[in-house]
């Protein structure tokens, strides 16, 4: 039974994983925002509009990193590092 | 005149941090080296967020913005924000559990160790050296040419030839004296604290320096409206920045996978948590100070004080933050404004001053002689020479380099990038072997020298292979290159690799 409870928590660990994997490389696709490219649109009235997708870009990542640390943090890093070094 | 004392009380008072950590220090190699793993997150978060912004960060923005544009966000700032992230996600948190574990104080320690040979760690140290050097170079002339911006008229009968300001080669000078004699007491725990401290400085000040000067411009709409009148091209990427290269500049931030003073910062950590406000808070970091100054870098192509542009067409390169400061601000701000722009400046070069003293102790003189040979005073007293020769070394070289500082820069960066598949294959790929490690890093060497010459040694802006970063072909020849000799070579033994990977549930924590 502990087994199986293992096995379904490491599968859950591992999916979140990679949910975070594709939101971090969906974030990468976003980073390329040619639809701004020569626009001249003031955002707020003084920032142009690709400096301003590019800063909340820059808050999106914050947000994305967050959920990273969160959901997907290695748990056993701290074990091995205060493991014996085994050499 | 007010801006200078302003800036010399600064200065002074870094030097009595430098005196006050020394108070902290225990004597042994380990505080003075890794500051006894003690950083929490805060300190950690600071201290690495400063390391990584340099002269490069606040001068070289504002200047490259001037020049090409807010594109220079995107390519760099944003970019950042995401790799910086996850290298110290995936790098960072690992090289410190490695570091932890085994006892490294140094990358070429922990590469020799990985991949069981010293002819790595021998051919690595003076290639990790000579890219640090211009990244050195970076912060100094930086510095130079700040405080000659900010003290123009203070002093017009002792230097003349520049209207009266401190002449970069004495700014430099004496920015490179106020950054040793902290880092020679205080160590790294010296050097993280007075990181932390400059870095808020120079968060603050940045963010002050930018409602002044659009204060004095009319308001942010006004100040951005006249640049879009005079100067349309600044306020848009259009055909400056070609796509493929817009996109290449993601590998660029890879570097500091490679930075050996931040691989030092890390074995600092207290615990691993400690990671985790730098990973999450550093792209915010990011934006409150490049936002800013890109702006003021879009603003300066066409700002004008009583009629004349505020930054004449013939400016000093790296000149144009600290003019816009100095013109459009009371010359007490400026000072205050000057002392963070230094400290930007200064928060970066302590570390690369530091880990430079660090590896000549480690990775030649111990490695050398012997790890009991010499008592912990004795790597101490090295280590604080090494330091004071690097420092006269370097500031020697800024007095020859005139190259523009965001050049300079991402070739620089651009090496570093281009070790990434070592430092990543160490940690992730077990079957990467010496020969392939060994292999890469030539790749990644001879790619550099070719792609830098072909660059007019870095004289050449902007320049593109197949529309693309140089880094692009550097990071494939040497990911490649590593993948497929270490394909062909001898495996590493199994129980060897072992030590560097977290065991799966089941087995146990050593081999």
């Amino acid at each position: 039974m502990n087994r199986l409870a293992s096995s379904w928590l490491q599968s859950q660990d591992e999916n979140v994983t990679r949910i975070v994997t594709v939101i971090v490389l969906i974030l990468g696709v976003l980073h390329h925002d040619f639809w701004w490219w020569n626009d001249h649109t003031l955002v707020l009235g003084f920032l142009p509009v690709g400096l301003a997708y590019h800063a909340f870009y820059s808050l999106g990542c914050g947000l994305v990193w967050w959920l990273v640390v969160t959901y997907a943090w290695p748990k056993d890093i701290e074990a091995f590092a205060r493991s014996d070094s085994g050499t | 005149m007010i801006a200078l004392s302003i800036l010399v009380t600064y200065l002074g008072f870094l030097i009595g941090l430098g005196w006050f950590a020394r108070r902290s220090f225990t004597g042994t190699a380990a505080d003075y080296f890794v500051a006894s793993h003690s950083i929490g997150p805060f300190l950690m978060l600071m201290s690495v967020f400063g390391t990584t912004m340099t002269a490069f960060a606040l001068v070289g923005s504002t200047g490259e913005a001037y020049r090409t544009g807010i594109g220079v966000y995107g390519k760099m700032a944003s970019w950042s924000g995401l790799v910086h992230s996850a290298v110290f996600f995936l790098v960072g948190i690992r090289v410190w559990a490695l570091g932890r574990r085994h006892g490294y104080m140094t990358q070429c320690e922990f590469l020799r160790d990985r991949f069981q040979s010293n002819a790595l760690g021998t051919l690595l140290f003076p290639i990790l050296v000579l890219l640090v050097i211009p990244y050195l170079l970076i912060g100094l002339i930086g510095a130079g040419s700040v405080v000659r911006s900010l003290t123009v008229g203070a002093l017009p009968t002792l230097f003349p030839g520049t209207q009266g300001g401190i002449p970069p080669y004495l700014g430099s000078g004496v920015v490179a004296v106020v950054v040793l004699s902290y880092v020679f007491f205080g160590g790294l725990r010296g050097a993280t604290w007075a990181n932390a401290f400059q870095t808020c400085v120079f968060m603050i000040s940045g963010v002050v320096a930018f409602v002044v000067i659009a204060i004095k411009l009319g308001g942010p709409s006004a100040a951005s409206q006249n640049a879009l009148n005079s100067n349309p091209e600044k306020l848009i990427r259009g055909a400056a920045i070609p796509h493929l290269q817009f996109f290449t500049y993601l590998f660029v931030p890879l570097s500091v996978g490679m930075f050996p003073h931040l691989f030092q910062h890390w074995l600092t950590a207290r615990d691993a948590r400690a990671f985790r406000a730098t990973v999450i808070w550093h792209p915010i970091c990011i934006m409150v100070v490049w936002v800013p100054c890109v702006l003021i870098g879009i603003w300066a192509t066409s700002a004008t004080l009583d009629g004349a542009l505020v930054v004449p067409a013939n400016h000093p390169p790296n000149s144009e933050l600290a003019i816009m400061v100095s013109k459009l601000t009371h010359p007490a701000l400026a000072g205050f404004l000057g002392a963070g722009i230094l400290a930007a400046i200064m928060s970066s070069l302590d570390s690369q001053f530091f880990c430079l003293g660090t590896m000549f102790t480690n990775d030649v003189v111990v490695y050398i002689y012997g790890k009991d040979r010499f008592d912990d005073s004795q790597k101490i007293k090295m280590a604080r020479c090494f330091i004071v020769i690097v420092v006269c070394l370097t500031y020697g070289l800024t007095l020859l380099e005139p190259r523009r500082i965001f050049t300079l820069g991402v070739w620089c960066f651009s090496g570093f990038a281009s070790l990434f598949p070592l430092i990543f294959a160490a940690l992730y790929w077990r079957r990467a072997t010496r020969a392939g490690a060994i292999a890469s890093v030539l790749a990644a060497v001879s790619s550099w020298a070719v792609l830098f010459a072909r660059a007019n040694y870095g004289l050449t802006p902007d320049f593109l292979v197949m529309d693309m970063m140089p880094v692009t072909w550097m990071i494939l020849a040497s990911s490649a290159t590593m993948f497929v000799v270490s394909l062909a070579s001898l495996p590493l033994p199994p129980n060897h690799v072992d030590r560097f990977f977290i065991p799966e549930p089941g087995q146990g924590a050593t081999s």
